[in-house]
C-alpha cells in the first residue's frame, strides 16, 4: 500500500507539464532513431546523454527512457514497411509483418504490431511495479560477496543462454571486462594497462564504445547493401485502428505467452532480441494457425512484438532493483544514472523514492503516448525511410562523432569510436555478440570491485562465496546456468548422432 | 556462357577464414599483452589480490577463447567476408569518415562536417551538385544552432568560426 502511494506520488511527479513535454520529444526522437538504420535504442541514447547533463536527473531520465520507448515503436515500421529491421529485435516482426504490407494490409500491421508493443511494455512496466522494490528490499542485506556473485549470474546466464558460438561471447565479455579495467585501479590507485599513455589514463568510456561499435558499425553494415531502400506505402485511419483492436483479444493466448517469455527474457539478460525470436518461434508451434506463419499472419506480428517489448522493458528492473542492466540500452541508462549522482541498486529504492517512482510512473505514460504518437505519425516515418540514404548517412555520422567528442571533450574519442566502428564491423560480420562486451565494460569494474572488498573483508579467503546459504544458492545457480547450455548443446549432439547410428541401421 | 558458373560460384570477394584467422590472432596478441601487463605488476595473492590479479585471470581466459576461436576456424567451412562490391560501398563511407575526423583538429568540427558532406555526396556520386551545396551548408549551421547556440555545448571549432567572432 505503501507502494501505491509512492506510485500515485510518481505520476503527479511524471504528469507535471515539462516532464510530459520531455517525454512526448523523447518518443519522436526515439521513433526516428528506431526508423533510421545506424542508430539504434543504445547508440541513440548515448549519444543524446551528454545533452541531458544539465537537466535535473528525473526529467533526464524521463526523456532517455522515453526515447527507448520511441525505439522499440519504430522498429516495427521498418520492418513491415520496408522488411529492413530498423532494430535487430524486430528482426522476427518481418517474417510476417511484411508479407501482410506486401498484401495491402499493412495499415492492420502496423496497428498489430504497435499494440502489442503496447501490451508488452505494459506487462514489463506491472513487473517492475510490483517486484521491484521487492528485489531491491531483498537485495538491501547483500553485502560485496552476494553482489559479486549476482554479476557472475549475470555474466554466466549470457554465456549459458547465449545463442552466438560461445567461445566469441566468452571472449567478448573478456574483452568488456579488459577494457574496463584500463586505467586507474580504484582501489589500489595505480595505473593498469596504460603502456605511458595519457589518453588512456581516462580509460575507456564505454559510451564512445557504445557509439562506435552500435552507430558506426551499423552505418557501415547498412551502405553495403547499397544506398536506397523500397518500401510499401501506409496510412492508418481510425476505422482500421478499431477493427484491429477488436479482433485482438481472440490471440489472448498468444500475447499472454509472449508477454510472460519476454518478461522472463528481460530479467535475465537474454535480451530483447533472444526474445522476440523465441516468441514468435512459441506462436508458430502452439497456434492452431501456425502452418500460416510467414505469409502474412497478424499472429505472427502480435508475438515477437509483444515479446520485445516485454523484455526491452522488464530489462529495466534488475537496471532499478540491482544495478545490473538487462540490456545493452539499460546499460546506457545506468551510465548516465551514475553520471547524474545516484547509484543504482536497492539503496536507490530508499534513498531517492521520487525519482524510481516518477521513473516508473513515466515509464506508464511514455508507452502510452508512445502508443497514440506512433499510430498518428506512421506516414510521417515511412517518409523519413525515403530520404535518400546519402544524405542521412554523414549526417548520423556527425552526430555521432559531437557525442562522442562531448562526452569528455576530447578530440582522442572521435578516432577511438572510429577505431571501434572498424571493430564493430568486423566482429558482426564474425558473429561475436557485442551486448555482453558493453554489459562486461560497464559492469566490470563494479564486478571487480566487489570481488576485492569481499576478499578484504574475509581476509583474503574465498570460503566467503559459499559462507552463508544466499551467496551459496547464488553462486550455483550462476554455474548451473554456465553448464546449461554446454550440456543442451552435448544432449543435442548425442541425439542427433544417436539418431545417424539407427539411420545407418536401416 | 558464363552464365553457369556464375550462379554456382558465390560473389567474388574477400574470403572469411583469413579474416576470422587474423582475428583470433589480434586477440591472442591482446590477450597476451594484458598477461604481461598485469603479471609485471604483480597478480599474485598478497594477503588478498593484487591489483593485476583480475585482469590477469580474465586474460588467461580470454587467451583460452581466442584459441579455440583460432581452431574453430579451420574447422568450419569457408565462406564469403565481404564481397568486393560490398568492400567499395563500405570503403566510400569509411575513407570520408577518416577525412572528417582528422580534420576536426585543425578545421574545427563545423567546417570538417561541411567538408566531409561534400566528400561523401560526391563519391557516391547519386545527388545533384545543388542539393550537396545545400546540405553540406544546412547540416552544420543547424548543428551549431543546436549546441554552440541552444544547449551551449562547446564543440571544437576552427579558424573559420574565429574569423565569425565565435
Amino acid at each position: 500500500m505503501d507502494d501505491f502511494a509512492s506510485l500515485v506520488a510518481g505520476f503527479q511527479v511524471a504528469l507535471s507539464w515539462h516532464n510530459v513535454g520531455f517525454m512526448a520529444v523523447g518518443v519522436i526522437l526515439g521513433i526516428i532513431v528506431g526508423v533510421l538504420p545506424g542508430l539504434g535504442g543504445p547508440n541513440g541514447v548515448a549519444i543524446l546523454l551528454p545533452l541531458t547533463f544539465g537537466m535535473d536527473p528525473t526529467s533526464a531520465i524521463i526523456l532517455l527512457s522515453s526515447i527507448y520507448w520511441g525505439a522499440l515503436f519504430g522498429g516495427a515500421i521498418t520492418s513491415i514497411l520496408f522488411n529492413i529491421p530498423g532494430e535487430a529485435w524486430s528482426v522476427a516482426t518481418t517474417f510476417d509483418g511484411y508479407p501482410m504490407a506486401v498484401q495491402g494490409k499493412a495499415a492492420e500491421a502496423l496497428t498489430a504490431a504497435f499494440t502489442a508493443s503496447f501490451i508488452g511494455a505494459l506487462s514489463g512496466v506491472v513487473l517492475i511495479t510490483f517486484v521491484a522494490p521487492l528485489v531491491a528490499q531483498f537485495a538491501l542485506r547483500f553485502g560485496p560477496a552476494e553482489f559479486f556473485a549476482v554479476f557472475l549470474l549475470t555474466f554466466c546466464s549470457f554465456i549459458g543462454m547465449g545463442r552466438e558460438n560461445r567461445a566469441k561471447i566468452i571472449a567478448s565479455l573478456c574483452i568488456g571486462f579488459l577494457l574496463a579495467a584500463v586505467g586507474l585501479d580504484s582501489i589500489s590507485g595505480d595505473l593498469r594497462m596504460t603502456f605511458g599513455s595519457t589518453e588512456l589514463m581516462r580509460g575507456f568510456d564505454f559510451l564512445i564504445v557504445v557509439i562506435g561499435l552500435f552507430g558506426v558499425s551499423e552505418i557501415l553494415l547498412t551502405v553495403e547493401e547499397g544506398l536506397v531502400f523500397k518500401g510499401k506505402q501506409a496510412r492508418i485511419d481510425l476505422m482500421v485502428v478499431l477493427r484491429t483492436w477488436a479482433g485482438l483479444p481472440r490471440y489472448w493466448a498468444t500475447l499472454l505467452r509472449s508477454a510472460i517469455v519476454g518478461m522472463w527474457m528481460g530479467v535475465t539478460p537474454g535480451g530483447a532480441i533472444a526474445a522476440s525470436f523465441m516468441g514468435y518461434g512459441l506462436a508458430k508451434r502452439f497456434s492452431r494457425r501456425g502452418r500460416n506463419f510467414g505469409k502474412g499472419e497478424i499472429e505472427g506480428v502480435l508475438a515477437p512484438e509483444t515479446a520485445a517489448h516485454a523484455a526491452g522493458t522488464s530489462a529495466l528492473l534488475p537496471m532499478l532493483a540491482l544495478g545490473i542492466p538487462g540490456s545493452a540500452t539499460a546499460a546506457v541508462l545506468l551510465g548516465g544514472l551514475l553520471v547524474w549522482g545516484l547509484q543504482p541498486g536497492p539503496m536507490l529504492f530508499v534513498e531517492q523514492k521520487d525519482f524510481v517512482w516518477g521513473l516508473i510512473a513515466s515509464m506508464y505514460l511514455g508507452n502510452l503516448a508512445g502508443l497514440v504518437i506512433v499510430l498518428a505519425t506512421v506516414p510521417l516515418f515511412a517518409a523519413i525511410m525515403r530520404i535518400p540514404f546519402s544524405f542521412v548517412a554523414p549526417v548520423i555520422l556527425i552526430v555521432c562523432a559531437i557525442g562522442a567528442y562531448t562526452i569528455s571533450n576530447s578530440i582522442f574519442d572521435i578516432w577511438l569510436m572510429l577505431i571501434f566502428g572498424v571493430v564493430g564491423y568486423v566482429f558482426k560480420k564474425l558473429d561475436y555478440p557485442l551486448a555482453p562486451l558493453i554489459l562486461a565494460l560497464v559492469l566490470g569494474d563494479r564486478a571487480e570491485d566487489a570481488f576485492r572488498q569481499a576478499l578484504l573483508g574475509s581476509g583474503g579467503s574465498l570460503g566467503i562465496f559459499w559462507a552463508n546459504g544466499l551467496v551459496t544458492t547464488l553462486v550455483v545457480l550462476a554455474l548451473l546456468l554456465l553448464c546449461w547450455g554446454p550440456a543442451g548443446d552435448a544432449l543435442a549432439a548425442l541425439r542427433g548422432r544417436g539418431r545417424m547410428a539407427a539411420r545407418a541401421a536401416e | 556462357m558464363s552464365l553457369p558458373s556464375e550462379t554456382e560460384a558465390p560473389e567474388p570477394g574477400i574470403a572469411r577464414r583469413p579474416v576470422e584467422i587474423a582475428t583470433a590472432l589480434l586477440l591472442i596478441g591482446l590477450a597476451g599483452l594484458v598477461l604481461y601487463d598485469s603479471h609485471g605488476r604483480g597478480a599474485g595473492w598478497d594477503g588478498g589480490p593484487q591489483n593485476g590479479f583480475f585482469p590477469a585471470r580474465v586474460g588467461w581466459i580470454f587467451l583460452a577463447a581466442a584459441l579455440f576461436i583460432l581452431w574453430q576456424s579451420f574447422r568450419r567451412p569457408d565462406g564469403v567476408f565481404v564481397s568486393y562490391a560490398q568492400l567499395r560501398q563500405v570503403v566510400r563511407v569509411l575513407g570520408p569518415l577518416v577525412l572528417f575526423v582528422a580534420l576536426i583538429q585543425p578545421l574545427g568540427l563545423y567546417a570538417a562536417a561541411a567538408a566531409f558532406i561534400l566528400a561523401f555526396m560526391a563519391v557516391v556520386g547519386t545527388s545533384r551538385w545543388w542539393s550537396i551545396l545545400l546540405t553540406a551548408l544546412l547540416v552544420p549551421v543547424v548543428c551549431f544552432w543546436i549546441f554552440e547556440l541552444q544547449f551551449r555545448v562547446p564543440l571544437p571549432k576552427g579558424p573559420l568560426e574565429a574569423a565569425l567572432g565565435y
